[in-house]
């Protein structure tokens, strides 16, 4: 790989800007009453852990955490995602009129935001659905747009934006590749 | 991870040992789907699934049709009762005119081994096996891959007791080629005439004399059904005799481990192969055998999509 790498940022920047995503949740929501956060699989389900856990330091007491692998839900099934495994969808818990905060580690086309939001109502009615992304890379396909920015990132189409984790799950950079 | 490369599938022996893992993998994750209240998902949308079963079939036909309708494919069921085949139709002309109708994967069950590599050479849609002849019967195999690994875990290092009529066991096939490949030791026991020469080449395989040599010890005790429709008379001398050398009941059952995983592919000859103490007892999953059936199904429908990969 010659691919060209700067690191747009480390660890601490990931973890202030997941702070402060917390800390609009739970200005916009009010509080932490009917929030659970469901994580998509697999970058955004970290993340998810990530804001949970700053929304209890800030307000006291556990968000639910849930995860959904939306594999089944892609508009996109005949061509190479049948040839790889599908991921396990854990939602524990009921989201009939909860307010549900998707988590996702890079906003692009929209497309796996569509196919999320397609799985959450198959599983009851939500009060509302809030989107929260680390970085929004533009170039949207669809009319999709996110509640709460880590940070935004101007790209071009031929760029890749990738969020790194390390061994334990924990969110040690976002790297752009040219 | 490993990549599924398949677009048919026909047989366990023609997968890899990553794709078997693959395969139970995502059925692990589907099963979830099952439990929703609302059990669907769109996936397949769009895709026609022709469910074409040439023998009877309850389990294996109501599990692939819901498998494909929870994936949102539409399913088409065709009996020889009531389809052409009974005018005399030949399979390969039968196939090129459901291929008309443009069908995305054609579930077949056939008397005949091997008539699914036949009919892959004439379609261009996916095949995937329900069970042919004496052959394999892959989505059975898998499921029962998938039970063992609930229970377990692990697949690698069980010692699996296969009892019955392996010589006309397609189940036996697919469960031998996918233990085997996963490290799975297997002991078969049965009459020497319900026994297939050679059959030890197949893996690590091990063909007992006595029954009670084959559940000795075992972490599970698969039961075979006795395939009268299948057989002659000449096999075996009567049921009665049959259950007393190679039925488990609630003595011979104590052999094997404790907490032994008792299965059975159905359906079940109550009072032959098993007693009814131990197919309703408590180390019976023959329930979540079938239970699994849906998800194996599943996974066996949405990873033939992605047709061959090179």
């Amino acid at each position: 790989m010659t691919a060209e790498q700067t690191i747009l940022m480390d660890g601490a920047g990931i973890k202030r800007a997941l702070t402060r995503i917390a800390h609009e949740i739970l200005e916009h929501n009010k509080g932490v009453a009917d929030i659970v956060l469901i994580g998509i699989r697999s970058g955004g389900e970290f993340l998810a852990d990530g804001i949970a856990q700053q929304i209890s330091i800030i307000e006291g007491g556990a968000v639910p955490v849930g995860v959904v692998d939306i594999t089944l839900y892609r508009d996109d099934c005949s061509g190479q995602l049948p040839h790889h495994p599908v991921g396990k969808t854990e939602i524990p818990f009921s989201l009939e009129a909860k307010k549900v905060i998707l988590v996702d580690d890079v906003l692009y086309t929209g497309r796996t935001i569509r196919a999320a939001m397609d799985a959450m109502m198959d599983f009851g009615r939500p009060q509302s659905i809030q989107l929260a992304v680390l970085i929004d890379r533009g170039h949207r396909e669809l009319p999709i747009r996110a509640d709460y920015v880590g940070r935004n990132v101007p790209t071009s189409q031929k760029e890749n934006v990738q969020v790194v984790f390390d061994k334990m799950d924990q969110p040690i950079e976002v790297l752009l590749e040219k | 991870m490993a990549e599924f490369k398949q677009k048919h599938i026909i047989a366990l022996r023609d997968l890899s040992k990553e794709e078997i893992e693959l395969l139970i993998s995502s059925a692990e994750s589907m099963r979830e789907i099952n439990s929703r209240d609302i059990k669907k998902v769109p996936t397949l949308r769009g895709k026609t699934i022709i469910n074409l079963f040439y023998e009877a079939s309850t389990r294996t036909r109501t599990s692939f049709e819901i498998a494909g309708k929870r994936l949102s494919a539409d399913t088409v069921n065709i009996a020889p009762s009531n389809s052409s085949a009974t005018k005399g139709e030949t399979l390969s002309d039968t196939a090129l005119n459901l291929l008309a109708m443009k069908p995305d994967i054609i579930v077949m069950r056939h008397a005949v081994s091997g008539s699914h590599y036949f009919l892959a050479n004439k379609v261009s849609c996916s095949i995937i096996n329900a069970g042919d002849g004496a052959h394999e019967h892959p989505s059975q195999g898998l499921l029962d891959l998938l039970t063992m690994k609930d229970k377990f875990g692990r697949l690698d290092g069980l010692k699996v007791a296969i009892v019955g009529d392996i010589t006309h066991s397609r189940v036996a096939r697919s469960d031998i080629q996918g233990l085997t490949k996963l490290g799975s030791s297997v002991y078969l026991a049965g009459p020497p005439t319900m026994m297939p020469p050679g059959v030890e080449k197949l893996g690590d395989v091990t063909v007992c004399t006595t029954m009670n040599e084959a559940i000795q010890d075992a972490d599970v005790v698969m039961m075979l059904r006795i395939q009268q429709e299948r057989q002659g008379k000449t096999l075996m001398p009567n049921a009665r005799e049959y259950s007393r050398y190679f039925g488990l009941n609630p003595n011979n059952i104590k052999l094997a481990k404790p907490d032994a995983m008792i299965m059975h592919p159905g359906p079940i000859n109550r009072g032959v192969e098993m007693s009814s103490y131990v197919v309703d007892g408590n180390q019976s999953w023959i329930l979540k055998q079938v239970e699994n059936g849906v998800a194996v199904r599943m996974a066996m429908l949405y990873h033939v999509c992605g047709g061959e990969l090179e």
